[in-house]
């Protein structure tokens, strides 16, 4: 497979020369680098590219990555597009420091480099996009279970691995804020390893550890799908909420059912387009990347970038029984 | 005779199964009421179901690490056609699960029969082409449960008699495999087969057919599960199941079945099966840390198969010695 890969990337090399001799206007060419290719948020985040692309006019956006999840898979990507001489290369990584020496040889030819959603190292990067921050965002999935306890409860929290650093980063900030909701009780943890049946599992557990739970907070989206099927099998639809971080076009079923009344997600369509919106004005020099500088990003405004260079797009955005029916078909 | 029951894989494990839930229930007791405990054995139904058909494959000197591709890849077959065609009666979409999983079962054990592959590589390779093709024909999109028919999903959650389905399901194929092992002359050959190839070849048995009935008989109830599965958790992706044929191959172990081949029984499969899902089941309610989880259940399979070496190893030297004295 990798030495198919390799001849793949050498054919695509040796087409891109031949190419641009042919082209008369040439495009400038802005390369999306994902996680792994055929997940939703993705494909999303590519609709959302090709917007920008479409909205600037004579952007060609080249979507690709690895078909698994490893920094290896886009290592190799990463070469091939520097092979091809893009302009931009906009990264989601699969490992925060192993994409640091491939990207800064990209650097080094002049190509414009930046991460979003998941970053790299500030070496190997112009700048960073996060989706949201992570205060926005541990806010954010308290607030949802929140707003439909009016007078307080217990909540549980279904997160992905022990290990994952989102997660455990957005819980801790959810823990910070839980002064302001002093009637909410987060009285358990559970981890349900991004595993649909492992997720099911814990969220039954949770419900008979906890006769009395109110809501379950799944900041992921494995996680509150599964919990979501587990309550609706349960039969406490109406007693406990599932919320937390979620795609519409998943999580259309449980908002039906009623086991979620409202669930959040940064719009992946937003984050592609306002990564292709950065890396355009980068690589043309319509902006440049400083400490406490802005970078516009077209219909989504400007992106502030603090010390480490990296900026957070917007807050998340709340899906529920009004809306879902709009989004549940594109990502 | 008494010891010997006694010692048995069945006895140990059913032995296992009550002190852990003993040791669960002084924690948290409401883990031992009948309905809870029934719903253990549905979460643990394909486990069972699988295992059953890896057992035949480990019977026969093989293993089939294809199998939680095999059921990933015909779950998200039926999810799509259910999807494109919510008309399609569950009768149809059962027999075109068990059909399709018995189809990339025995594109295994021709593999191994014909062409002469080690089982571990070949069933390797088609893991990985299974959870391509899925990749293929998804195109990395989920099936979701607004998009399955309401039937679709009630069948293995339909309750009869106070079971689910899916329990019904387990049980019927834990009986038919019971008789099937026991009786059926295709049941008789695994072990022959596995327990010494070569006599099992004077005696007429085909060694490459009965591994080739074997691995189809393991891809069919994977196909099973993969209509089970998808429907049960309402959603098809391309990860589902992820890992989950080492969980087999555990339970399978831990049941007694030799990775040697040639010894094993439907009931020390069923019981180990179980004992790793009263495990998986128990973790969450008693509050153990996840790393925790993972050291347990690793523990166990390690126990397991340290029995398994030490009894065969015994056997071993027993026949040596025989063989020694006469020279």
């Amino acid at each position: 497979m990798k030495v198919a890969k390799r001849i793949l990337a050498a054919l695509a090399a040796v087409a891109s020369l031949a190419l641009p001799a042919a082209a008369q206007d040439d495009p400038v060419r802005i390369a999306i680098v994902v996680k792994a290719l055929g997940i939703g948020f993705f494909e999303a985040a590519a609709e959302g590219a090709e917007e920008a692309a479409a909205e600037l006019g004579n952007v060609e956006i080249i979507y690709t990555g690895p078909t698994e999840t490893t920094a290896e898979g886009q290592i190799e990507v990463i070469n091939a597009l520097i092979a091809q001489g893009v302009d931009a290369i906009a990264v989601s990584a699969n490992d925060p420091d192993a994409l640091v020496p491939v990207l800064q040889r990209a650097m080094d030819r002049g190509i414009t480099v930046i991460s979003w959603d998941s970053g790299v190292e500030q070496d190997g990067r112009q700048m960073h996009l996060a989706p949201s921050s992570d205060e926005l965002i541990g806010r954010m999935i308290i607030q949802l279970a929140a707003d439909h306890l009016p007078d307080g409860g217990d909540v549980a929290v279904l997160s992905a691995s022990a290990t994952a650093t989102n997660q455990n980063t957005w819980i801790a900030e959810m823990n910070a804020v839980m002064d302001d909701y002093p009637n909410i009780n987060v009285v358990a943890t559970v981890y349900g390893d991004d595993l649909a049946d492992k997720s099911y599992r814990e969220a039954q557990g949770l419900m008979q550890s906890y006769p009395d739970l109110d809501a379950i907070i799944a900041p992921t989206s494995v996680g509150i799908v599964a919990a979501a099927q587990a309550v609706e099998d349960a039969g406490r639809v109406g007693e406990v909420n599932v919320t937390g971080l979620g795609l519409p076009s998943e999580m259309a079923g449980a908002i039906e059912s009623g086991a979620s009344q409202s669930f959040a997600i940064w719009n992946p369509i937003d984050l592609g387009y306002a990564a292709t919106m950065i890396a355009f004005n980068l690589s043309q020099g319509n902006a440049t990347a400083e400490p406490g500088g802005t970078i516009p990003m077209g219909r989504m405004g400007e992106v502030e970038l603090d010390d480490t260079l990296s900026g957070a797009m917007s807050d998340p955005f709340v899906y529920d029984a009004s809306n879902i029916e709009q989004f549940r078909d594109i990502f | 005779m008494i010891a010997r029951l006694l010692t048995s894989r069945e006895a140990l494990l059913t032995g296992a199964i009550a002190l852990l839930l003993v040791l669960i229930a002084s924690r948290f007791p409401a883990f031992v009421e009948p309905g809870n405990l029934a719903s253990v054995f549905n979460d643990t139904a394909p486990l069972i179901l699988l295992a059953l058909g890896q057992m035949a494959v480990i019977l026969t000197r093989c293993i089939d690490l294809s199998v939680a591709a095999n059921l990933a890849l015909t779950g998200m077959v039926v999810a799509m056609l259910n999807a494109a065609a919510p008309g399609v009666p569950i009768a149809v979409i059962l027999v075109l699960a068990v059909a399709l999983g018995a189809l990339m079962g025995m594109v295994n054990g021709i593999l191994v029969w014909k062409l002469d592959i080690p089982p571990i590589v070949v069933t390797l390779g088609t893991m990985t082409i299974f959870r391509g093709i899925i990749f293929v024909i998804s195109g990395g999109d989920w099936v979701n449960s607004h998009e399955m028919s309401a039937a679709f999903k009630a069948f293995p959650r339909a309750e009869i008699l106070g079971l689910p389905v899916l329990s019904w399901i387990a049980l019927t194929v834990i009986a038919a495999f019971g008789l099937f092992m026991a009786r059926a002359p295709l049941g008789r050959a695994f072990f022959a087969v596995g327990g010494n190839p070569h006599a099992a070849v004077y005696t007429g048995l085909n060694v490459g057919r009965a591994q080739f009935w074997a691995f189809t008989v393991s891809g069919a109830l994977a196909g099973l599960t993969g209509y089970l599965w998808v429907s049960r958790y309402a959603v098809a992706y391309v990860d589902i199941a992820g890992g989950f044929e080492l969980e087999v191959v555990a339970a399978c172990v831990i049941g007694g079945i030799s990775i040697a081949g040639g010894i094993g029984s439907v009931g020390g499969t069923v019981l180990g099966a179980l004992f790793l899902g009263v495990i998986k089941n128990a973790l969450p309610v008693v509050n153990v840390s996840p790393f925790w989880q993972l050291a347990i259940s690793g523990t166990a399979i390690l126990i397991a198969v340290a029995m398994n070496a030490r009894a065969s190893r015994r056997k071993g030297r027993v026949i040596l010695k025989r063989a020694e004295a006469p020279a």
